[in-house]
């Protein structure tokens, strides 16, 4: 059976998201031990657009990314597609 | 209230066939040191903390469970096609007759996950300084877990692991000096 | 930037029974010097910093393996 293959350009917008996320995650920690830093707030807010846009383009055509009301579903049920995480 | 994202942290690659790295890339899963007892711990004490650093146990307790995804995502890459006869002679036969392919809350030694592995003494400080040690004892696992293998691509997984616990510990101890600064001094940072 | 890793050298006895490990390092990475994480750092891209682990070079710590 020969399974989904997944194009070229799934892991290249995939690896934009996790290095935007990624900026997220480190720009979290530091506010929260550094709630009066403006600009990093700023920073985060833009980064925050921008994430939303790459994410919304990646769930496009790759389908959801997060369940329960997070991200839209096309028909049949997207969400328990393959590929998981971990297959990828 | 958590949500999932159907998304690893960071890329996770593994070029080398090599099951007996499975067995021990599984002490940072469910060893005392790993990812699951960080989350754990974590997110247990952010109950007792002080209002300041609950934001801080809550993301990095969370960012853990991200980690504990990726070694996961290593495990599971080195053992899924793995035969029984190469199981067998990656140390993982005792792991197999048990779980066949499954994973599971163990150490590298087989010892099953536990509870006593975290703490939470209710004082902050005592709370914040063993996560820092908690941080440092899963920097240099994974020191010695990069020291096991030359496959390029999965020491570039666990430096990336390692880094993120420096950081982490970093955060820590920013957290016991906010805990340490005077009340009602008004500390722009 | 500071060393990240210090040396020592432990005592060899004569009467060991296996050759001596002459010299001994470990791990100083710069949360040991960092207090608290000054404003406005320097960042990485965020290429850069996915690949690095870290949003800014100055918690950067490199890792050389200890394959003999």
């Amino acid at each position: 059976m020969k399974e989904n293959q997944l194009p070229e350009h799934y892991y290249t917008m995939l690896e934009e998201l996790q290095a935007v996320d990624f900026v997220l995650v480190e720009l979290n920690l530091y506010l929260d031990t550094h709630p009066f830093d403006g600009a990093a707030i700023q920073q985060y807010n833009q980064c925050a657009q921008k994430r939303m846009q790459l994410a919304h383009q990646f769930q496009m055509e790759f389908g959801p990314l997060m369940p329960f009301g997070h991200a839209f579903s096309k028909h049949p049920w997207q969400w328990v597609e393959t590929p998981w995480p971990w297959q990828v | 209230m958590w949500i999932y994202e159907k998304k690893l942290q960071y890329p996770v690659r593994v070029s080398k066939c090599d099951p007996q790295m499975a067995k021990w890339l599984i002490e940072q899963y469910g060893g005392a040191d790993g990812e699951l007892s960080a989350a754990l711990r974590y997110l247990n004490q952010r109950y007792s903390i002080p209002d300041k650093v609950i934001g801080l146990l809550t993301d990095i307790g969370t960012e853990e469970f991200a980690h504990l995804e990726m070694i996961a995502t290593m495990v599971y890459k080195l053992t899924k096609d793995a035969t029984v006869e190469q199981l067998k002679a990656a140390g993982l036969g005792d792991h197999y007759v048990n779980h066949d392919r499954a994973l599971y809350y163990n150490n590298a030694a087989g010892v099953p996950w536990t509870a006593t592995y975290i703490q939470a003494k209710g004082d902050p400080i005592a709370d914040l300084y063993e996560d820092i040690a908690a941080e440092e004892k899963a920097r240099a696992t994974y020191q010695w877990l990069i020291d096991m293998t030359d496959d390029v691509d999965l020491q570039d997984g666990l430096k990336f692991l390692r880094e993120r616990e420096i950081v982490h510990s970093l955060r820590f101890r920013e957290a016991v000096e906010i805990l340490k600064a005077e009340q009602g001094a008004k500390k722009v940072f | 930037m500071m060393e990240q890793v210090r040396v020592w050298y432990p005592f060899v006895g004569p009467f060991d029974p296996c050759p001596p490990i002459l010299e001994k390092t470990y791990s100083t990475p710069p949360q040991l010097f960092i207090p608290f994480q000054p404003m406005n750092l320097p960042q990485f891209s965020p290429h850069e910093a996915l690949k690095h682990g870290t949003l800014w070079p100055a918690l950067y710590s490199p890792y050389e393996p200890k394959n003999t």
